[in-house]
């Protein structure tokens, strides 16, 4: 059977620095001029461009939907910039036997002084979309929307909740051969997301193929079939979903036991670090089954936030939800106001709780009234040790997500 | 997984592009809806939320010719060619107007793009194109004013009216390649911004607006005759007022304009590629 995507040979090479250094005035440049003869003679040439893809191969077949899984900064997105044609590669070929529709984002092009109704014309049409097109699917896009009440009022008046409903409405009734999605569905409250999962799998189910990109490994497995897994640039797995998560879940490399990233202003709330510790404080990544698991979270609110939460989520390798925790069950108070301001929090589970394994952890810091997600990251990866618990007989774990230890009372009743 | 009949050839090939590569007008014309909609939400957008509303469109025109009659008009009594100056200045400035806020829209249109030209692909070249054409529709708001003076005058046009239209094709396709060349150039380097509001104040001395090109010494008219904008707009009086046509005048803006355009779309085409890496 003929592919309908085959990538060949694919590269792509940055200067390194990034977009903000290439971004110049005139002045900039005249100056660089004028420094480059000694620059040359400091930089021994061009040490600094890095590959961000490399080695690119693969092939995709009509109808089915490839996951692309990897770390930040693995080249997912990247990858997918070409795919969708914004960026061009500096090496290789891409072939595409099919009409592409990519959702790098929800609501591309939206205009906050256009009405909703006029916002989907804007956007279907961004998106590729003939206008009949949209016409003959205004009625379903709207129902889908949920906002029917609002279609002539400017979308700078909605909630973020709308917005987000609205600008997916537009884009899940694309219907190109080849989709390509992004982190999209991290938006959103979650009612939504699992109406926009079903409705991303109807359109897979309709022969269409998809391309799609998330950290969310339960929508990976529950949306695709196989998955590439990238890794700095190059692709270190591809094969069915279960092992492909298996591997990126696993592969040794990728244990964590800090995140931090910086301070951001535009966000309402935003993640500054969250770090696994053991009992003397040190930051490590494996933690021994009988050991507590003490998470501490650095945050920053920027704005007055009312209803905000701030919540952790362990998926197991597999990427089944093991847990879901969230601050609110010590502090209902918070769910009422978040003063602008630095916080710390400190949250355990409990020791011999934990099967043993690894776990990546989530961190969502986000609004439970309205559902909008202020800050989302998978944030850890995480191991907790078998040390010899009495039920791990003969070096195989106990099956479950948890392996608590009980109480079981146990009386003879008779003879 | 159900057989889907593919085409024999790949529908799009994504390669490396050469240093020299043709503007694909194919894309563009399969992009036409987009051109159209781009436009018509420049339209919409660009006087909401003001109290005068598309009356700017007229207060800019008219302001400026009150301005200069006051000045050039009365004061220095310039030679109009016979025309009452109110209308000799309109008819410059109508089409000048346009011009100037045409090329600042596309000016920084790319920039202003950034969120759609990171997140979708589409021929670049439509946002500057949208940006362009949603100034037509002030231009032919600013240009009822323009009949309603010449009622007022009395001013009878003739036959030469009927090259109008080539006139209004001449400064969309001159803005359009001053636009898409500064909207390329905006993007690497931001100093288009700040250069462009000075730039236009000079051109706008040295376009026949203010004095007709017959008040520049013979010896220098033919320096004038190298801006495109002076002939056209000299054009735009003779076909509004039956003066008699400097061809040659015409002749050279038609070739510079065609000239700009072609260089616009070679210079855009060559840094349209890296436009998401460096945007």
């Amino acid at each position: 059977m003929q592919p309908i995507i085959r990538v060949q040979g694919l590269g792509k090479q940055y200067h390194l620095g990034g977009p903000a250094a290439v971004y110049s005035t005139l002045r900039e440049t005249l100056m660089d001029l004028a420094r480059k003869p000694l620059r040359s003679l400091r930089n021994n040439g061009n040490g600094s461009r890095i590959w961000a893809l490399q080695d690119i191969d693969f092939e995709v077949m009509p109808g089915e939907i490839v996951g692309i899984i990897g770390r930040n900064g693995a080249g997912k997105s990247t990858l997918l910039k070409i795919l969708s044609r914004i960026t061009e590669p500096t090496v290789g070929r891409v072939e595409l036997f099919g009409r592409v529709a990519s959702l790098l984002e929800v609501g591309t092009g939206f205009h906050p002084e256009l009405t909703g109704r006029e916002n989907i014309f804007l956007n279907g049409s961004i998106l590729g979309m003939a206008r009949k097109e949209i016409e003959s699917k205004f009625d379903e896009i709207v129902e889908f929307s949920e906002v029917e009440r609002f279609l002539d009022t400017p979308v700078k008046r909605y909630s973020s909740g709308m917005y987000v409903r609205l600008a997916f409405a537009v884009a899940a009734h694309l219907q190109p051969e080849i989709l390509i999605v992004d982190e999209v569905l991290a938006v959103g409250d979650y009612a939504f997301q699992q109406k926009c999962l079903n409705k991303m799998q109807d359109v897979s189910t309709g022969g269409r193929t998809v391309l799609f990109v998330s950290h969310n490994m339960g929508a990976i497995s529950r949306l695709t079939q196989r998955c590439i897994v990238l890794e700095q640039g190059h692709i270190v797995a591809s094969g069915p979903t279960t092992s492909a998560i298996q591997l990126y879940m696993t592969s040794g490399l990728l244990q964590r036991a800090e995140f931090t990233q910086n301070s951001s202003a535009g966000k309402a709330m935003n993640l500054l670090r969250i770090a696994l510790v053991d009992e003397r404080g040190e930051v490590r990544s494996e933690v021994p089954y009988h050991d507590r698991l003490r998470f501490i979270l650095d945050y920053e609110v920027n704005k007055t936030v009312n209803g905000s939460s701030v919540g952790i989520v362990l998926y197991t390798v597999d990427g089944t939800c093991a847990m879901v925790s969230g601050d609110f069950d010590s502090h209902p108070e918070l769910l009422g106001t978040r003063e602008p301001g630095r916080y710390q929090a400190m949250v355990e589970i409990p020791p011999c709780w934990l099967n043993t394994g690894r776990y990546t952890v989530t961190v969502s810091l986000a609004n439970a009234t309205t559902g909008e997600v202020y800050d989302h990251v998978e944030a850890l990866v995480l191991k907790v040790l078998d040390t010899g618990t009495p039920g791990s007989l003969h070096g195989v774990g106990r099956k479950g997500v948890l392996q608590p230890i009980l109480d079981w009372t146990t009386t003879q009743v008779s003879r | 997984m159900q057989s889907v009949r593919l085409p024999a050839e790949p529908l799009v090939v994504i390669q490396p592009t050469k240093r020299w590569s043709l503007l694909s007008f194919k894309d563009i014309w399969a992009y036409r809806e987009l051109l159209f909609f781009l436009t018509w939400r420049d339209v919409k957008v660009r006087y909401k939320q003001t109290a005068l509303g598309a009356a700017w469109a007229i207060l800019q025109p008219l302001f400026m010719m009150i301005i200069f009659t006051i000045f050039f008009g009365r004061l220095a009594a310039v030679d109009s060619a016979g025309i009452p100056y109110p209308a000799f200045a309109l008819a410059g400035l109508v089409p000048w107007t346009f011009f100037s806020n045409a090329i600042t829209a596309s000016g920084n249109s790319l920039v202003g793009s950034a969120n759609l030209i990171t997140k979708v692909y589409f021929p670049r070249l439509i946002v500057p194109a949208a940006a362009m054409l949603a100034g037509l529709v002030d231009f032919v708001l600013a240009f009822a004013l323009l009949v309603l003076l010449m009622f007022y005058y009395q001013i009878v046009p003739t036959i030469q009216l009927l090259f109008l239209p080539v006139l209004v094709l001449l400064t969309a396709l001159f803005s359009l390649g001053v636009g898409t060349w500064f909207s390329a150039l905006n993007v690497k380097y931001r100093d288009v911004r700040f250069a462009l509001p000075f730039l236009i104040q000079l051109w706008l001395f040295v376009s026949s607006v203010i004095l007709p090109s017959s008040a520049i010494p013979p010896k220098w008219r033919w320096l004038l005759r190298l801006n495109p904008m002076s002939g056209i707009i000299e054009g735009y009086r003779s076909a509004l007022f039956g003066l008699p046509f400097d061809w040659p005048a015409l002749g050279i803006a038609s070739g510079l304009t065609i000239l700009t355009l072609l260089y616009a779309i070679y210079a855009f085409g060559r840094v349209e590629r890296s436009f998401a890496d460096i945007i």
